[in-house]
Order: C-alpha cells, then sequence, then structure tokens
C-alpha cells in the first residue's frame, strides 16, 4: 500500500521556481478574492447601514434597519411571495414572447434583405420610445390586465434578442456557406444545421440582457398599472407600501426585485456555459 | 494509379470580370484528364482560387465554358477543400463528417460506415467525439479532407489547404493525400503557393500568371508514383523543383512587365 502511495505523493509535490509559485499564489488569492471581496464589502455596506440608523436616530419610516427590513421579510413572506409569483410570471412569459418573437423575426430578416431593411427601423422605434410613454397607449386598447403586462414587458425585453440574433445569423464563415451550396443544401437546412448553431453566442448574449430587460419591464408594467390599483405584483406592494410609509415592507420588496433578477442573470449564464462549453471561445477557461 | 489521358474537364477560355472592374481570369484554357493530379501554381493574385470556385459552381465565369466531357456530374462528384478547415466548431469530427452525407437525407446510424472507413484512413479513428477546438491544425485538416472525401467525389478541389500548417504536418499530410489519391483514383486540383508541394504532389502543374490570371505554362512533374520520403531527397525532385521554379519566376516577371505597361498606359 505504502509503496503505491509514493508516485502520488511525489506527484503532488512538483518542485516550482519562485516565480510559478508566486504566480500560483496570485491565482489561488484571485479565485477566493473573487467571491470573498464582494461579500466583505456587502458586509461593511450592511453595518454602516445600520450603524448610519442608530447614530443619527433614523425613524424606521425613513429608513429602517437592516435587521428590521430582514424580520419583515420573514413576517411577510406569504404576501411578498405571491407578489413575486405574479411578477415572475409576467416576466417568464414576456421573456418567452420575446425569444419566440425576437429570434422569429430575426430568421424573417436572414431569409430577406428586403424583410430587413424594411422592418428594423419600427423595431428601433419600438425600443427608442420609453415604455412609461408608450403605456397609457396600451392601457387604452388593451382591456385584459395580464395581456397589458405582457405586452409591455416584451417590448422592452425582445430587441436584444432581436439585435443580437440577427447579427448572429449574419455572421457565418462565407466558406462554411459556399460549402453548403455546393452540397445542394436547401435555404432551410442552411438554416437549421448551420446559420441557427452559429447564432447561438450571439443569441445567448441577447438573452442574458433580454432577461434582466423583461424583469424592469414587468416591474415598470406594474408600477404604471399598479398607480391605478389594478396589479397584484411586487411593484403594487412598493407603491402601497410607500403609501403606508411602510418602508421595511418597501425594502423588502426592493431588496426580493434585486435577488430576482441576479437569480435571472445566473440561471440564464448558466443555460449559456452549458450550451457553449465545449466549443465556443466565450466559454472556454484560458489556458494555463 | 496512373493518370490517364481521358480528358474530364476542359475550361474553354474562362473569363471572369467582377463587378468591382477587375479582371480575375483571362482566356484561361486548361484541360484536366481523368486521374490527374494537378497543380495550380502561381503568385497571390493570379485567379487560381476564383478558377476553382468557378470550376466548383461556385461562381460564374463572365465569358467561356466550364465543359465536363459530357459527363453528367452529380452533387456528390465534387468535393471541396478550403484553405481553413471550415468545421462546424460546435459539432463533432463524426457530425463533421456526416455533413455532407446529411445534406443529401443519409441518417446518422446508415453513414456509420462511410464516416468509420474514411476517418480510418485519415487517420482519426477514436477522435470521433472531439470537438474542432480539442484538434491540432493538422488534425483539423484530416477532418476537412475525410469531410471531402466521404461522398466518394470523382473530382476533388483543394484551395491551398496545407498553407496554414507547419512543415513536418504537411508533409505527413502530402504523403497521405497521395495514398488517397493512389487507393481511389479521383481526379485533384491542388491550388498551391509552394513549388515543392506541387512537384511532389502533381503529375502536372499549371503555372498561372497574374494581372490578369492566365495560365502561364505547363510543367510535366513525370517522376513517378509512389513517391515517399526518398522522392523527396532525389536529384530527380531538385531537378523538377528547379525547372518548375523557372517557369513559376518567369510568371511573375510577366506579371511585373504587365504592371509597368500598365503604369506607362496610366
Amino acid at each position: 500500500m505504502a509503496s503505491t502511495d509514493r508516485p502520488a505523493r511525489a506527484a503532488a509535490f512538483v518542485v516550482i521556481d519562485a516565480e510559478e509559485a508566486r504566480r500560483e499564489r496570485a491565482r489561488r488569492m484571485e479565485r477566493t478574492g473573487r467571491w470573498l471581496l464582494p461579500l466583505i464589502i456587502m458586509a461593511a455596506a450592511v453595518y454602516s447601514w445600520d450603524r448610519i440608523c442608530v447614530w443619527n436616530e433614523i425613524p424606521q419610516y425613513i429608513l429602517p434597519r437592516p435587521g428590521v427590513v430582514l424580520a419583515t421579510l420573514i413576517e411577510d413572506a406569504g404576501l411578498l411571495f405571491s407578489s413575486l409569483l405574479v411578477t415572475l410570471r409576467i416576466t417568464a412569459l414576456s421573456l418567452a414572447l420575446a425569444v419566440i418573437g425576437g429570434v422569429g423575426l430575426a430568421v424573417l430578416f436572414t431569409q430577406s434583405r428586403w424583410i430587413e431593411m424594411s422592418l428594423f427601423p419600427f423595431a428601433i422605434v419600438l425600443q427608442v420610445t420609453p415604455i412609461v410613454a408608450i403605456f397609457p397607449l396600451i392601457n387604452i386598447y388593451v382591456d385584459d390586465q395580464t395581456t397589458k403586462l405582457l405586452l409591455c414587458a416584451w417590448i422592452v425585453a425582445f430587441f436584444p434578442i432581436l439585435s443580437n440574433t440577427t447579427l448572429g445569423l449574419n455572421s457565418v464563415d462565407r466558406n462554411l456557406i459556399d460549402y453548403f451550396k455546393l452540397n445542394g443544401a436547401t435555404r432551410w437546412q442552411t438554416l437549421w444545421h448551420l446559420r441557427l448553431p452559429a447564432a447561438m453566442p450571439y443569441f445567448l448574449g441577447g438573452l442574458k440582457i433580454a432577461g434582466g430587460l423583461a424583469l424592469i419591464g414587468a416591474v415598470v408594467a406594474e408600477f404604471v398599472a399598479g398607480a391605478a390599483g389594478q396589479s397584484s405584483g411586487l411593484a403594487s406592494r412598493i407603491i402601497e407600501a410607500g403609501y403606508r410609509l411602510n418602508a421595511p415592507r418597501l425594502f423588502a420588496a426592493l431588496i426580493l426585485i434585486s435577488l430576482t433578477g441576479i437569480v435571472i442573470f445566473l440561471a440564464l449564464s448558466w443555460i449559456s456555459h452549458l450550451v457553449l462549453h465545449r466549443w465556443h471561445e466565450s466559454a472556454l477557461k484560458q489556458e494555463q | 494509379m496512373p493518370p490517364q489521358t481521358h480528358p474530364f474537364l476542359i475550361l474553354q477560355s474562362i473569363g471572369k470580370t467582377f463587378a468591382s472592374g477587375v479582371t480575375a481570369l483571362d482566356r484561361v484554357n486548361l484541360t484536366v484528364n481523368e486521374g490527374d493530379f494537378m497543380s495550380l501554381l502561381g503568385p497571390s493574385g493570379c485567379g487560381k482560387s476564383t478558377a476553382l470556385r468557378i470550376i466548383a459552381s461556385l461562381s460564374q465565369p463572365t465569358s467561356g465554358v466550364v465543359d465536363w466531357r459530357g459527363a453528367a456530374l452529380k452533387q456528390n462528384d465534387i468535393g471541396f477543400v478550403f484553405q481553413e478547415p471550415t468545421l462546424l466548431p460546435w459539432a463533432s469530427v463524426y457530425d463533421n463528417v456526416w455533413l455532407p452525407l446529411r445534406l443529401r437525407g443519409v441518417s446518422r446510424r446508415d453513414a456509420g460506415p462511410q464516416i468509420a472507413e474514411v476517418l480510418e484512413r485519415v487517420h482519426l479513428t477514436g477522435f470521433e467525439t472531439a470537438v474542432p477546438r480539442e484538434l491540432s491544425g493538422g488534425m483539423k485538416m484530416r477532418v476537412s479532407i475525410a469531410r471531402g472525401l466521404v461522398t466518394r467525389p470523382r473530382i476533388l478541389l483543394m484551395d491551398e489547404p496545407f498553407a496554414a500548417l507547419d512543415e513536418i504536418t504537411r508533409f505527413k499530410l502530402n504523403n497521405d493525400l497521395l495514398e488517397l489519391w493512389a487507393e481511389r483514383g479521383f481526379t485533384v486540383i491542388f491550388v498551391t503557393h509552394s513549388v515543392f508541394e506541387s512537384v511532389f504532389l502533381s503529375n502536372r502543374v499549371t503555372v498561372m500568371a497574374a494581372r490578369p490570371g492566365r495560365v502561364f505554362d505547363e510543367v510535366a512533374v513525370d517522376a513517378p508514383y509512389p513517391r515517399n520520403q526518398s522522392f523527396r531527397t532525389s536529384p530527380e525532385y531538385a531537378a523538377l523543383c528547379r525547372k518548375t521554379s523557372d517557369v513559376l519566376v518567369g510568371a511573375i516577371n510577366a506579371t511585373a512587365q504587365d504592371l509597368e505597361a500598365a503604369d506607362g498606359v496610366h
């Protein structure tokens, strides 16, 4: 047993020079620092927030202490999480519709330059007009509450998917397009076997942006709709808490929205990693 | 396989002028016999690649005729290997080689024996599941050649396929390509910058001059096959390289004179 252990142990103690040792130490510190530093800063910020409240005797309805916010988050969990589910439903649905609409339109654009030239300016107009300004119109023309919110979140989320996917579908290696032509590939085969997989990294990049935007779109839509007392999402909880000077609940809802945004981003990054990690430069670890 | 004298493909007075006004090819005449290993050798800008693209029907000639001598070519009959490996980066070696068959409706399973055979011939057995980025430059090129050969084409068009590889890998791939050619008996048109490579591989070297691209001369490389490492170091090879090199220098000088004449006109 002892004799078989020896080579493994010898391999563990590879002799390296001082420069390599320094590099290895730096690498290890960077790995730890990547998660430790943000945690320390976050802890320091929360602690200062707490101290500022105590030292300046700030009343709870203006700035609640972090502990109170946490307690509210737990106490009001039932109310807040049911509202979160409403907001999440709108976010997920609008993101799904943005994927269908964005990718569908991008595919249409690559099939005909004329269609792209005709329609792309309209997509830009939709993108640059502030959603808060469009919402009153939607409010007039659409009756159903969910449809209103969905439409609003969709308008915000679909553009990054459309523009990134269009770019991806058009960024295919010209030689590969020639190769497909040489092999008598149909339009559909070229799209399915070449353009769509080649556009995947661009699409996933757009999806990561759209995920965050769908949440923002849903919350903004709820805000505008909620002002009329027609919504039950997280934004309406914030408005409600604002009216009642219930700052702890306002903070709790805000934190919940931020955490949701982070979770959405991490989930989409993970999907992107799963799809791309074997072949795309963006997902490869730098070789040592 | 000894090349035959039966003409397979004749380019008759091919001209190509781009919309920009640049004339890439001017009255190019070329006869390729069945089983030939013909190299197109010439300086940059002499239209070698354009000629290859016209033969592959990827580009239309402005004038002239591409005559396949009555052979009704099917899609399977032309294989093409690019300067870069031009593989699908997301697909495995197996799926990359399957691609031309897949585009013809052959299922992944039915293509199995053909893919296994061609991968074995290019020494890539065992790498079926690797993706291109996990392979070296030479291995990627082997996948590209395997993909070009899996449909058993009658003619293989190669556009400077080994230009980006190191010399050791290039020598190895040269040997393997000659073996495959001898075994399967397809016709090759091989575009290259390299005198040494063209002489080692081909039975005919067509030297082209630039601006506008045209056929300058042809060198018959009458050394017998199989050619191997001992041919590379033989006086016969050196003499053939010198001869080809002289013709190439003539083509380059002809280009320079044309440029001067054109400058004089301006």
